[in-house]
């Protein structure tokens, strides 16, 4: 599968020899990978490092710092479960059990679909609905074993659309 | 609604209705921009940097750090590269106000950003924005667009020779980046681990230039405090020498948990017990964290305390970000304070000892505790830990995570206690 369209590899050649510090995009362009080829394999790391015109451990030391760049493969969708306080205070855990039970996956794994991942996150900045739980970038919240179906049915359905 | 929420003056928030955002149109019916015009026609940059100290606006970061006088040391007047980074990395847990913020009134954030760079004369401006924030991200795109299409941003702002730019950050996780040494290096594309200080930003920040951090909210009061004054501003606040509102988050065992812009100074009863509709299902107050995951616990011995800086350093603790997660009489301080460090632990970004081996053993003595396995000198490590820690670590993570520890050392050693005796929980159903 292709890393990145050339018209955006462009984008960010271009960009970089615009700017006084290229290094600044390299989270752009790592995300840009990400979206467009669902995780940055080694290949990734070695393209945002050619396209920005900087060394790959440059780039690695980065990739690997952020929780949010996924340097191995995930499925379609990743589910990020909040396990911070409010949430905590607010049956978050009841909530990624169920979630467990439900994709029949344990944190960390892949439905045998490939249609998600599972993934603990820290506080989501959705405390005031919580339990909350972010599905790509969408949060969602307050939770019930209920609301989780419905909205599983719909990323799932969007997703084979 | 709560029926009080009318009585309380809403400054940031005047604009706010669930589900919807301001755009530039909405924004200028109730007086947006305005501040700015006068600002570039009627005040110079170093008026406006005194205007905040006079309104004696403190960060809303969570350190409360006057904003006056860290402007103050900036070399505005300095040539060369400067930067204006404003913080929206919110991720301590208990912390939504800045989202709430730019979910509904995004330009407020670029009027005070565009004032505030003014003020600096920084003409380059980041805003920093979490993974985790895409809609207010992309608010602020649009944001920025519709100002500089309404020739508030660009080049030679409302013909003062001034220019400025705005640059939306988005990041990609980790609490770390908070931190404002470490968001400089995470701007920059490097590593994310803190600088160490000094050189502080003011000097050195940004690719080695002058630069100031400021919150979100701290930078969205700014154009109000120009339209208004010092003295308005500092009226808002229920204390004497407190000013302003504050943007509350509630969260946990609360009937309402919403964030509220409510004065500064107001008493935590009345945050808990009118605006938050009391503790859920009609249970008893245990305990809060009054300011986000990095503020020790307060007690019901301390519902009279008022929510601001130094009453609530009086008081043992922190007003910290204004995020007031409450916790009911079912609720182990102990089981609470591990989720809490087993946060602090999986975002300590490693680079120095006492938080990245100090605080896995902080979590694995609370789990101890917590399942009954510990005996009396466990807690006495957990205690040596805790000064082993504080005031130890390369930034203030680690000192931050101290917070819920000292909380339940001060307040709730009988329960600790209760966990060895007891050989369990005493808290847990069975
Ligand atoms: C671990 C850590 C996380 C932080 N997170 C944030 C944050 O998310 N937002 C923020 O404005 N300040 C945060 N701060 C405080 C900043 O370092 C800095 O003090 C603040 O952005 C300054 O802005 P202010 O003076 O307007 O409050 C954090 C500090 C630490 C030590
Ligand atoms: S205290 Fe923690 S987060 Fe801060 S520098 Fe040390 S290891 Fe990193
Ligand atoms: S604690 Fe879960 S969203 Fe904040």
């Amino acid at each position: 599968m292709e890393l990145l369209p050339e018209n955006q590899q462009e984008f960010f050649r271009s960009k970089a020899a615009a700017i006084a510090h290229p290094r600044e995009l390299v989270i752009d362009a790592l995300r840009a990978v990400q979206s467009h080829h669902g995780w940055v394999p080694d290949e990734g790391v070695t393209l945002v490092a050619a396209l920005l015109g900087i060394l790959p451990i440059e780039v690695e030391e980065v990739a690997t710092f952020y929780d949010k760049i996924f340097r191995r493969p995930v499925g379609k969708r990743v589910i990020h479960v909040c396990d911070s306080i409010c949430c905590w205070t607010r049956e978050g855990e009841a909530i990624f059990a169920y979630l467990q039970e439900k994709l029949g996956i344990a944190p960390g794994e892949t439905t045998a679909d490939g249609v998600f991942t599972l993934l603990p996150t820290c506080c989501l900045g959705a405390c005031g609905d919580a339990p909350a739980m972010m599905i790509g970038l969408t949060t969602y919240g307050p939770l019930t074993p209920q609301r989780v179906d419905e909205i599983l049915a719909q990323v799932r359905a969007e997703v084979s659309a | 609604m709560s029926p009080r929420i009318s009585e309380y003056p809403q400054v940031l928030f005047k604009n706010r209705v669930p589900g919807e955002t301001v755009l530039i149109d909405g924004y200028r019916t109730t007086g947006g921009y305005t501040a700015l015009e006068k600002a570039f026609k009627e005040l110079d940059p170093a008026t406006i940097r005194d205007q905040a100290k006079r309104a004696n606006l403190r960060g809303r970061g969570g350190a409360g750090f006057p904003t006056g006088i860290k402007w103050s040391f900036f070399p505005a007047d300095q040539p060369g590269k400067k930067y204006l980074v404003c913080n929206c990395d919110e991720m301590e847990p208990g912390t939504y106000k800045d989202r709430e913020l730019l979910r509904a009134d995004p330009h407020q954030l670029i009027e005070g950003v565009i004032i505030s760079a003014f003020a600096l004369q920084t003409p380059v401006a980041y805003i920093f924005i979490r993974y985790a924030f895409e809609d207010c991200a992309a608010n602020l795109d649009r944001a920025v667009a519709e100002a500089t299409a309404a020739g508030y941003l660009g080049k030679n702002i409302l013909g003062s020779g001034f220019d400025c730019e705005i640059h939306v950050h988005r990041s990609a996780g980790r609490y770390i980046l908070g931190e404002e040494t470490a968001l400089l290096n995470g701007l920059e594309g490097k590593r994310p681990n803190p600088r160490s200080k000094p050189p502080f930003p003011a000097v050195r920040g940004l690719f080695g230039q002058p630069t100031t951090v400021n919150n979100v909210e701290t930078l969205a009061n700014v154009p109000h405090i120009i339209n208004h004054g010092a003295e308005w501003y500092k009226g808002l606040a229920r204390t004497l020498e407190g000013a302003g509102t504050k943007l509350f988050g509630l969260s946990g065992h609360l009937e309402r948990t919403a964030c509220f812009e409510l004065p500064v100074g107001i008493p935590l009863r009345e945050v808990v017990e009118e605006v938050g509709g009391g503790v859920r299902g009609g249970r008893t107050f245990k305990a809060c964290l009054p300011g986000g995951a990095s503020t020790p616990y307060l007690t019901a011995a301390q519902l009279d305390t008022p929510l601001d800086f130094e009453p609530l350093e009086a008081v043992g603790s922190r007003f910290g970000t204004a995020g007031v997660t409450v916790f009911d009489d079912t609720t182990c301080m102990v089981a609470a304070t591990l989720n809490l460090i087993r946060f602090f632990a999986r975002e300590s970004c490693g680079w120095c000892t006492p938080c990245r081996d100090g605080l896995p053993v902080v979590a694995w003595l609370l789990n101890k505790i917590e399942s009954g396995k510990a005996t009396f000198d466990d807690i006495d490590m957990l205690k040596d830990q805790f000064r082993n820690i504080s005031g130890r670590s390369f930034c203030a993570l680690a000192e931050g995570a101290m917070g819920p520890v000292a909380g339940l050392l001060n307040h709730f050693e009988q329960e600790l206690a209760d966990h060895v005796i007891k050989g369990r929980c005493p808290l847990k159903k069975k």
